[in-house]
């Protein structure tokens, strides 16, 4: 057995959503694998598997990483927040019920990771600029919307309308 | 329901049906989907574009019996994908015709010794002569399909075209290019395959489709309709690259589970998905065009060339719309339109968003401005004099007999972008400015259905039933991808019927439980499946009145009783309809002529450009979009629709360019192949006129391709209008816009001298 050659799988310890995890994983395994197949937490998605289109964003330490860049080592004694920690059914996250509302979201899978970055985005800066959007965004690839109502969406939780109920019809384009 | 009436549920914005799934990250993509003991699939690919196969090794580094291995020879039924043609193989025979070509499958328990092994097989290739590009296979001195490489041809002819350019005051010749595009659906392709004795295959996938799957695997497989079952999965994203490719991966994945006896999954990483799976068709439209001394067009003699890779699939059918899009969306006497899709030695190209269109109107709406430059003609006159109007005839003698607002359209555009007062404006800054600021304006329709006789080919059944648990299910075989289905179909159902948009749900896209109402694809699934729920759930209206006693204006808790009485009688509740053309309708595919579609829809779309004459990168700065597609049934799906169709037509223009090496892509990795990020992205208006339309589900039209059509041809119309040089290739990247300005600056120097 070669493998045993190499050091086996070491025990990784850090945070998700609150909760203190401990996984046995190779310390160079993908924090993206290790969250999805270790921890099924399959919210977090893969896109690229290179850190070009932002699907597998993470916060870690309150920093927007692509967890698949990051090796499960470097996430030993860390905090990690994934989109299911976010909202729940019936108690959706202000972020997820602006995306919801203005449709900021439409296959859906690049939207786990446009959660994050939003959340990111909104943590470091509540009142962001539309330049400051595109910017704090621009790392995460949408190929269906064309952003705009990302933008929207974003727009709409610093302006603190999620936390009222939004009425239908709102965020939609004009009719004429 | 009539068109004028009022609605409930219609034209709100309810939200998106599974939404909420989505956003708490639990919707289950395919490879979020583990199964017990389940194995991973992987591809051997062809590592050249043509040649014959001479020998398969497998190196004995690899402990083989751990694997499962599967060749052509394991192929129990018909070694061909089931689309228009059979040509292409499953597994090549042989001879490989492109890079990429599937030639072994492997399986293995444990997915990360899967690339090793792929590096172990060793295929030994007598290399052939490659034919890359149109023009080479147009010289047909090396055939690589049939008798002469044409997969495909059309003759499009109305009035008499060489007679008109005697009378001509202005003839006007031109070419246009578009180069291949890449979905870049987030989501990769991925299947999973399940074999079991008594009920036979069953397929998982992301994808459009489901019943074009279930129909390859039938063949492929050689099993009876009831032993193969096809499932979709939530799907991230598609824009037609998941129309007829996952008929090719399932295949691949059953033979796997089929040979293996395991669950067998196969995703493909985003390389291999770039590298092996189809793009848009790249095209070459020449034009030359008569017209007479006040602009009006006398004829239009149109060559439509596309290059459709090693296979048939879907190229005859994507040419058949670009033929019928190519005069753009004008009225003209005399048109031919001659054109033909070459074979070559490339991936083949497949289904995307605009299907040909978007190549088409490209060079149409190109060649106006050059056309508008060259006769001194403000371009926005030009396109008026020669718009198509009610009662005219388009180029296959269809005469347009729903309103044509084109006018409308363009007025709106003009004056919601401040077009004159911005070109104005421009004019005068531009020549103290390293930065050029222009404004380009495309026309143009989009076909909404399949194109000709399709529909009535395709016969699709689609309804309702009712769930003893008091749900309305929409039973469709049309898939969610992000466009809306789900939200779109449950609404008319709920506004039909007269019920809520909570009563209603989508059944499961499974080939066990919906009928096949038809693909989900060109623009048909809200207009032509959304008219069948429609007439689906009045029907069911009226057998609750005639048999279980439902009357007049009857509440949702009324409605369910009436329904619960049916079910006492019949034991289920269903109500199904099946496609009938619109009367009037006819297409003749002998003469290609004829009502071509039963609707379109309309756009007119205006791109301010700003070209940094230092970096000679050319940028979009605004974009307006006006369009008329029958009554809007969700203003934040339909807006959400056009937004990024303009965007993916945006990242067409100026981004996205496949770089081919030897007939392999280059840059298939989102590193190097660039689409458009939330910085490129311009601020976006979208604005609808609605005229409900009597062909389409609750008085809608296709949406979801037109968008796309309109912005190359508006954006490089835009560029000319801000430097003054016509571009008439896209990709137009920063090196493409300095090599033709320094070139053209070259030859200014010379002729100086």
């Amino acid at each position: 057995m070669s493998e045993r050659l190499i050091p086996s799988n070491p025990s990784i310890s850090f945070v998700v959503n609150g909760e203190k995890r401990t996984v046995n994983a190779p310390g160079m395994k993908r924090l993206l694998d290790v969250l999805r197949e270790d921890l099924h937490l399959t919210g977090t998605k893969e896109g690229c598997g290179e850190g070009e289109c932002g699907s597998c964003s993470v916060r870690m330490n309150g920093e927007l990483v692509n967890s698949c860049l990051v090796p499960a080592l470097q996430a030993e004694g860390a905090t990690i927040e994934t989109v299911e920690g976010l909202g729940e059914a019936g108690a959706l996250h202000p972020i997820q019920k602006a995306f919801l509302e203005c449709g900021g979201a439409q296959c859906g899978i690049c939207t786990p990771g446009m959660l994050m970055a939003t959340a990111q985005l909104l943590a470091v800066n509540p009142h962001p600029t539309i330049g400051e959007i595109r910017e704090g965004l621009a790392g995460n690839l949408c190929r269906c919307t064309g952003f705009k109502r990302i933008f929207d969406s974003v727009i709409a939780v610093a302006a603190g309308e999620m936390n009222a109920e939004m009425e239908h019809g709102t965020g939609g384009a004009h009719a004429g | 329901m009539s068109t004028s009436e009022k609605t409930r549920i219609v034209g709100t914005a309810v939200p998106r049906k599974e939404g909420v799934d989505k956003l708490l990250g639990r919707a289950r993509y395919l490879d979020d989907i583990e199964r017990e003991g389940m194995w991973h699939g992987a591809t051997v690919r062809s590592a050249i574009p043509r040649g014959l196969i001479r020998a398969i090794g497998f190196d004995r580094r690899i402990d083989w019996s751990e694997f499962t291995v599967v060749t052509v020879a394991d192929i129990p039924g018909r070694n061909h994908i089931q689309l228009i043609n059979a040509d292409q193989p499953v597994l090549a025979d042989g001879m490989v015709n492109h890079c990429e070509e599937a030639i072994v499958l492997l399986a293995h328990a444990d997915k990360h010794k899967l690339r090793e092994a792929v590096d172990a097989v060793n295929v030994e290739y007598e290399p052939l002569k490659p034919v890359l590009t149109i023009e080479e296979s147009e010289r047909q001195d090396t055939i690589v399909w049939g008798a002469d490489n044409v997969l495909k041809s059309f003759l499009l002819e109305k009035g008499d075209v060489d007679a008109a350019w005697a009378e001509a005051a202005h003839i006007l010749e031109g070419e246009y290019r578009t180069g291949a595009q890449e979905h870049l659906y987030i989501e990769n392709n991925g299947v999973i395959a399940e074999r079991n004795e008594e009920s036979g295959i069953t397929v998982w996938g992301s994808l459009q489709c489901p019943y074009y799957v279930h129909k390859s695997l039938l063949a492929v497989l050689d099993l009876q309709e009831d032993k193969v079952r096809v499932i979709q999965t939530e799907t991230g994203g598609a824009f037609g690259g998941k129309e007829d490719y996952p008929s090719t991966l399932a295949s691949h994945a059953a033979l796997l589970a089929m040979k293996s006896g395991h669950v067998v999954k196969m995703t493909y990483d985003r390389m291999e998905d770039l590298a092996a799976t189809t793009k848009r068709h790249p095209s070459r439209v020449r034009h030359k065009t008569a017209l007479d001394g006040d602009g009006k067009l006398l004829a239009m003699d149109i060559e439509v060339a596309t290059d459709g890779g090693a296979y048939t699939t879907l190229s005859s059918t994507v040419l058949s719309r670009a033929t019928l899009h190519s005069p753009g969306p004008y009225v003209c006497p005399n048109v031919r339109v001659s054109s033909k899709a070459w074979a070559t030695n490339t991936v083949p190209y497949g289904a995307f968003r605009g299907f040909g269109a978007p190549q088409a109107i490209f060079a149409v709406e190109r060649h106006m401005d050059e056309i508008a430059a060259v006769i001194g003609m403000d371009p926005v006159e030009l396109r008026r004099r020669n718009f198509l109007h009610d009662g005219d005839t388009t180029a296959t003698e269809q005469v347009m007999r729903e309103p044509v607002i084109l006018d409308k359209l363009l007025d709106r555009a003009l004056a919601e972008s401040d077009y004159y007062e911005r070109r104005k404006r421009f004019a005068q800054e531009n020549p103290t400015s390293s930065v050029k600021r222009g404004l380009g304006i495309a026309a143009f329709y989009h076909g909404a259905g399949f194109t000709g006789s399709g529909e009535r080919y395709l016969n699709s059944l689609a309804g309702i039933d009712v769930t003893p648990d008091g749900k309305v299910r929409v039973l469709v075989a049309n898939t969610e991808f992000g466009q809306g289905t789900n939200t779109i179909l449950s609404q008319i159902a709920a506004e039909s019927i007269g019920i809520e948009y909570d009563d209603v749900e989508m059944a499961p896209v499974d080939t066990n439980v919906v009928p096949n109402s038809g693909p989900t694809v060109a623009s048909r699934t809200t207009m032509v499946v959304g008219k069948l729920i429609e007439r689906a759930s009045l029907q069911l209206v009226g057998i609750l009145r005639v048999r279980a006693g439902l009357k007049g204006d009857f509440t949702r808790k009324e409605f369910f009783a009436a329904c619960e009485r049916l079910r006492d009688q019949d034991g289920e509740v269903v109500s199904l309809c099946r496609y009938e053309a619109p009367e009037g309708i006819f297409w003749d595919d002998q003469m290609y002529r004829g009502e071509a579609y039963p609707a379109f829809a309309w756009s007119v779309q205006v791109a301010q450009v700003a070209v940094d004459m230092t970096t000679y990168s050319a940028e979009v700065e605004e974009f307006w979009s006006v369009q008329e597609v029958g009554r809007v049934l969700h203003p934040v799906l339909a807006g959400g629709q056009i937004e990024g169709g303009i965007a993916q037509g945006i990242g067409y223009a100026l981004y996205e360019k496949v770089v081919w090496k030897d007939g392999r892509m280059a840059n298939n990795q989102m590193t190097n192949y660039i689409m458009p990020t939330a910085e490129d992205v311009p601020q976006i208006h979208v604005f609808f006129e609605e005229i409900p339309c009597r062909f389409g589900g609750c008085g809608a039209k296709g949406i979801g391709e037109l968008p796309h059509d309109g912005p190359a041809p508006a954006i490089l119309n835009g560029i000319r209008d801000a430097i003054g040089v016509g571009f008439n290739a896209i990709p137009l990247l920063p090196e493409d816009l300095f090599a033709q300005l320094a070139t053209q600056e070259l030859k200014a120097e010379v002729a100086a001298l």
